[in-house]
């Protein structure tokens, strides 16, 4: 390796590095309602953390608070801390737009822009933030479909609404459309549960390739998707965290018997 | 066809009595009668307003009709061109504040509006919606043609817009509020801010939805006759001044019904004809895009 190279290479792992999540103390509310308890987990770069636990554990909620997407409902409270690049995004001086722009997210529901054609849907942020030219956005839809294992599928169908494809089409759709705002960190609600077997697959080849470039954050309430594609797992129960560790541990020998308990299929 | 079927269901089935499904067939029949002819019924008025309105006032439509002011009583021909100009110009000053006032009510009840602010904004549009449209119009006689010391279009329009704005509000605020919030979140999730996820998202996805709505408003401002009377007062000349008094078409039928002239007569019907015309037009445009709008949120 050259002296350039190196120098390079360094760059870039310095880069990803800080794209590192941690979450500390972190408590959640819709009303009068505690959804998240004194929460803590990291999401490392260029790994995929999933957060596992059954239906109400918590864990879209605790996604929801890493881009700041909680508040958005109405009643939402926060308090705690969550760092990314070692600066706390509830801090007051933030904006939780910017917070937004570099933490994607994608929804459990495939939700396309209905208006906008598969070619604008997946540069819509890009569109209606900043002011590329036709060109430009053309190749960054391109580009972005291209990432999203999409392009090929849909080459010959840009201009059609982005609601025509189907829902595993779409849904990849959406996760090129958050992938064309260049963000750093990856947010997953169940991006496959409303998926069939064969587009669940596809997804799951999508995140493993996703992980070289973004620090990846999947809920998911199926135990066998979080065994195949994760790196870190977080087991959590009524809002709070039973366990955190690699995926490895966490399925053949955790600490906690109710870990053990929901992963067996004793509940859940 | 389902009464056949229910006869040879009977007929195969010979433990249950035939009398007794015939009873039921019989009745069956009857109730389904009585509620064609209601619903058939509920059509006739219009069909019949149409049709009168035709058959008294089509005599009265010919080229003078749009483009002549009125001839003096008793002599023949004359129009009401300054009728029609004036409802366009009336109306359209009505739109020109009635749809902006309207959509941004509805965008701030629909996006932003929470606690004591947004139910009094929601309550004053009930209100008005059920205020009596000669009210409004005394209303703004106090408040707008007496400090102008004249009637005016642009009191007409004032009036008008009293009228169409919460129209518009309660309506444009239903169609939002249709606009499932999982586009609103995914905008958002973009980091697009939320002013452009509501112009750039939610807005063009309610599109067409929205545009009913102001048909619907518009529709009703056209064919109000109390509010323009108390305000615009009427005209029998061809005036685009905005701060004159103007004429208006269901005003124009309202003073020639009530002379004596049978001409003037003819031309009240020949009125009628125009103003139901286009009101027909509005509000089936308006049904046509509404429907289009609900296939295209599911």
């Amino acid at each position: 390796m050259s002296g350039v190279e190196a120098v390079r290479q360094e760059a870039l792992t310095d880069d990803l590095g800080s794209r590192r999540i941690e979450v500390h103390d972190l408590n959640a509310w819709f009303g009068s309602l505690q959804a998240l308890r004194d929460v803590a987990v990291v999401a490392e770069p260029q790994a995929v953390t999933s957060i596992i636990g059954p239906s109400g554990c918590g864990k879209s909620t605790l996604i929801r608070c890493i881009n700041r997407m909680h508040e958005e409902v109405l009643g939402a409270r926060v308090s705690g801390k969550v760092l990314f690049d070692g600066q706390d995004i509830y801090a007051p001086d933030v904006d939780p737009v910017e917070v937004r722009r570099r933490i994607g997210m994608v929804f459990q529901r495939a939700n396309p822009f209905p208006t906008m054609s598969v070619l604008d849907n997946a540069v819509a942020g890009l569109k209606m933030v900043g002011r590329l030219s036709r060109g430009e956005l053309r190749r960054r839809s391109e580009q972005a479909l291209r990432q999203a294992g999409l392009w090929d599928e849909v080459k010959d169908r840009l201009d059609e609404p982005g609601g025509k494809l189907s829902g595993g089409q779409q849904q990849r759709l959406c996760i090129a459309r958050a992938l064309a705002v260049e963000p750093e960190v990856l947010l997953m609600d169940e991006p496959a549960s409303a998926l069939d077997p064969a587009s669940t697959l596809r997804i799951e080849e999508l995140i493993q390739d996703l992980k070289t470039q973004f620090t990846v954050v999947l809920v998911t309430h199926n135990m066998q998707q979080a065994a195949r594609v994760a790196d870190w797992t977080l087991f959590m129960l009524y809002g709070q965290v039973v366990e955190f560790g690699p995926t490895r541990k966490i399925f053949t020998s955790p600490d906690d018997k109710r870990t053990e308990d929901y992963i067996t299929g004793r509940f859940g | 066809m389902s009464g056949a079927a229910v006869a040879t269901a009977g007929a195969r089935a010979p433990g249950l009595s035939r009398s007794m499904s015939r009873s039921r067939r019989v009745k069956d029949r009857a109730f389904r009668a009585s509620l064609w002819a209601c619903g058939f019924l509920a059509l006739l008025p219009l069909a019949f307003i149409v049709w009168y309105v035709l058959v008294k006032g089509v005599s009265a439509l010919n080229l003078d009709f749009f483009t002549k002011e009125p001839a003096a009583p008793g002599e023949p021909g004359g129009g009401i061109v300054q009728s029609f100009v004036g409802t366009a110009l009336i109306v359209g000053m009505a739109i020109g504040m009635a749809v902006p006032l309207g959509m941004l009510a509805a965008i701030y009840l629909s996006e932003y509006g929470r606690g004591r602010l947004a139910s009094a904004v929601r309550f004053v549009a009930e209100i008005l919606l059920s205020t009596p449209s000669i009210v409004a119009g005394a209303f703004i006689w106090a408040v707008v043609v007496v400090a102008m010391g004249t009637f005016s279009a642009l009191a007409g329009a004032i009036a008008l817009t009293v009228l169409m704005w919460p129209i518009i509000t309660r309506a444009t605020e239903e169609i939002l509020r249709l606009v499932p919030q999982e586009l609103r979140e995914g905008a958002l999730a973009l980091g697009v801010p939320r002013w452009k996820t509501i112009a750039r998202v939610v807005i063009p996805t309610a599109g067409s939805g929205i545009f009913t709505a102001i048909m619907l408003a518009v529709a009703r401002g056209m064919g109000e006759t109390a509010p323009i009377l108390l305000t615009a007062l009427g005209q029998d000349f061809l005036t685009t001044n905005p701060v004159a008094p103007a004429d208006a078409v269901p005003l124009r039928i309202y003073n020639y019904a009530r002379t004596p002239v049978l001409s003037q007569h003819a031309i009240a019907w020949g009125g009628a004809i125009v103003l139901l015309a286009a009101v027909l037009v509005l509000s089936i445009t308006a049904r046509f895009l509404a429907n289009r709008q609900q296939r295209r949120i599911r």
